[in-house]
């Protein structure tokens, strides 16, 4: 390996002018070379599962394939999938679920952010607590949700309900609670992170604003409006989209609290209606066809988020 | 302490310096610390607990909130019921087998790209970089059908580590991170070693990751929670009774196990992360914020 060595533009200047164009090019076929070879073990790995999957989705999507023999069919598979009963409702609460998240679960962490940052005790300790839960595995974290949301009283968050005279709810079991029962669950399990950011970046605002809205006589309220938002606004924007595509991706949390498709279809996800069609309806290609909408929506979205949110040199 | 308890935030230090600002400070404080402490640590009591009762006590109406009778019974039952040693190992396996594919293939990548500059890499840059914006899971359907028959090689890849490893070298935000960092590396310390007749490799080896710890371990640790916490891939390409993940194996393994059963088997699911976290903590909410998520 180490005759193929790359030699510094410093000791190019002298003795180089002497040798022959053939030297130099040969030289720089070597170095050519070993760059690639440097990355040839990641570019394998992309191509097959970045890349060529990409174009294969599309490519699957207009495909079907019987006894082995894989035929063209045009969007046969797109309308196969666009009839499915349960097309239209999986969309719909994909959508009820991150648009929920967003009202819970978009301003709360800031303000947990907010708040932890004004404390000069115990930060470390509530520093960890709040990133607990994302530490534990998916699945964990989802059964102890299934166990506190018992639809009898034996469930921990009806006990509790019931104790404070407040009434009880079948959590899951019921169409109107699935989709707020998923959120709560959700946003306990991932808000930690998010916190986590936010409270960096707080730590970047320069103290002088804070003094001078003092000087104006800006209240809390005030402060953080004037003050924390806008210093802040990059990463609020960038934690929005991050958000908004990591919700639309719903699948492990209708899978476990509610047995993928919940009571009477009120939990099917994109997602979830994606793996059911591919692996209980041996359906690959109208998987496919599912995930190629899903892939363009976000695709769409996160590009003309991109273009109207604020950016930095906006300053 | 931490880093900033010098500057100020909202509400000034002479307002907190009175006595009715400390006062409320110190309420709002030790209210905070018990809310908290009751919303984040609550739950894990009560799932730990939950795994020491006995299959009527937890379906029993009301809840008891310390176990009439605790015993260990639900938690060997879910150690042999679902086979926790054999999917602790897998996930072992997986997820450290899959950080030492990235360690060699996407350091040696970001290095490639940063410093070799060979013709062509801007561009596989850009297309590394642009697989940012695909959402994951919406490419399961087709890579799930190119791990079942790699294309050109035809190789059938399913139920074996592979499936998990080399996926998981295909991860833009590793050559990113990586990337960047190397980028900071001045040039004339490359050029000291190759007056030195040190080959590219060499220069990886002793100078370039040496200085690049931190960002390897920020990177290891991505890597190995990624892989951890991952739910569908794994879902999908280890099928097998024996080859499945501690996460997906809970819950495929689930069905027709009482709750308690269940419940134990969730705790020491968690236990290794929480351990590691414990260890790690502060690494791991500094690794957070090192993707330079600041915009």
């Amino acid at each position: 390996m180490t005759d193929l060595a790359v030699l510094p533009p410093v000791a190019d200047v002298a003795p180089r002018a002497a040798r022959s164009r053939h030297g130099a090019m040969r030289r720089k076929l070597f170095d050519n070379l070993t760059g690639h070879a440097f990355l040839i073990g990641a570019v394998v790995c992309f191509g097959f599962f970045s890349w060529y999957p990409m174009v294969r989705e599309f490519i699957m999507s207009f495909q079907q394939t019987h006894r082995g023999v894989t035929t063209w069919v045009g969007w046969k598979n797109y309308e196969n999938v666009w009839h499915d009963a349960a097309f239209v409702q999986a969309w719909k609460n994909t959508l009820y679920f991150t648009v929920l998240a967003l009202v819970v679960g978009y301003a709360l962490p800031f303000f947990i952010a907010v708040l932890l940052n004004e404390f000069r005790h115990a930060r470390g300790y509530l520093r960890f607590l709040v990133y607990l839960p994302v530490m534990l595995p998916p699945a964990s974290g989802l059964f102890l949700f299934k166990y506190a949301y018992d639809p009898s009283d034996a469930g921990i968050f009806n006990y509790i309900l019931k104790t404070l005279h407040l009434p009880t709810s079948e959590w899951v079991q019921s169409q109107a609670m699935t989709m707020p029962s998923l959120v709560i669950a959700s946003t306990w399990l991932n808000m930690g992170g998010t916190i986590l950011i936010y409270l960096a970046s707080l730590q970047n605002i320069p103290g002088e604003l804070y003094e001078a809205g003092e000087l104006d006589g800006a209240g809390i309220w005030r402060q953080i409006w004037h003050v924390t938002i806008p210093q802040t606004r990059l990463i609020l924007s960038l934690m929005f989209l991050l958000q908004v595509v990591a919700t639309m991706q719903l699948f492990v949390e209708p899978l476990i609290l509610a047995n993928g498709d919940g009571n009477q279809g009120s939990a099917t996800s994109v997602v979830y209606l994606m793996y059911q069609r591919a692996f209980y309806e041996h359906d690959l290609n109208g998987a496919a066809a599912l995930g190629g909408m899903l892939l363009i929506v976000l695709l769409v979205f996160s590009a003309v988020y991109t273009r109207l949110a604020p950016k930095q040199e906006t300053d | 302490m931490a880093v900033s308890s010098g500057t100020r935030t909202i509400i000034s230090p002479a307002r907190l310096g009175r006595k009715r600002g400390k006062r409320i400070y110190w309420g709002l404080l030790i209210l905070v610390i018990l809310a908290f402490s009751v919303a984040f640590l609550g739950p894990l009591y009560w799932m730990v607990t939950g795994g020491l009762k006995t299959g009527r006590e937890i379906a029993q109406v009301p809840p008891t909130l310390f176990p009439q009778d605790p015993n260990l019974t639900a938690y060997k039952d879910a150690w042999t019921d679902l086979n926790l040693g054999q999917l602790l190992l897998n996930t072992v396996i997986y997820a450290f087998g899959a950080l030492a594919f990235q360690l060699v293939f996407d350091v040696a990548a970001a290095y490639a790209l940063s410093k070799l500059r060979p013709v062509l890499g801007n561009a596989i840059l850009g297309l590394i970089l642009a697989t940012l914006m695909v959402p994951a899971t919406t490419l399961v359907i087709p890579q799930y059908v190119t791990v079942i028959d790699l294309p050109i090689v035809h190789w059938h890849m399913l139920d074996s580590p592979w499936a998990i490893w080399l996926p998981a070298v295909a991860n833009a935000f590793n050559i990113f991170l990586l990337k960047r960092f190397f980028d900071s590396i001045p040039q004339e310390l490359l050029s000291a070693a190759a007056v030195d007749g040190a080959g590219p490799l060499r220069t990886l080896l002793w100078i370039i990751l040496p200085i690049s710890r931190p960002i390897l371990g920020v990177m290891s640790i991505l890597s190995l929670t990624a892989v951890w916490k991952d739910f569908l891939w794994p879902l999908l390409v280890e099928p097998g009774e024996n080859t499945k993940t501690l996460n997906v194996g809970i819950y495929a393994f689930s069905k027709g196990l009482t709750q308690n059963t269940i419940i134990a088997a969730a705790v020491i699911a968690a236990v290794p992360t929480i351990v590691f976290f414990l260890f790690l903590q502060r690494n791991i909410m500094a690794g957070l914020t090192a993707g330079g998520l600041k915009g």
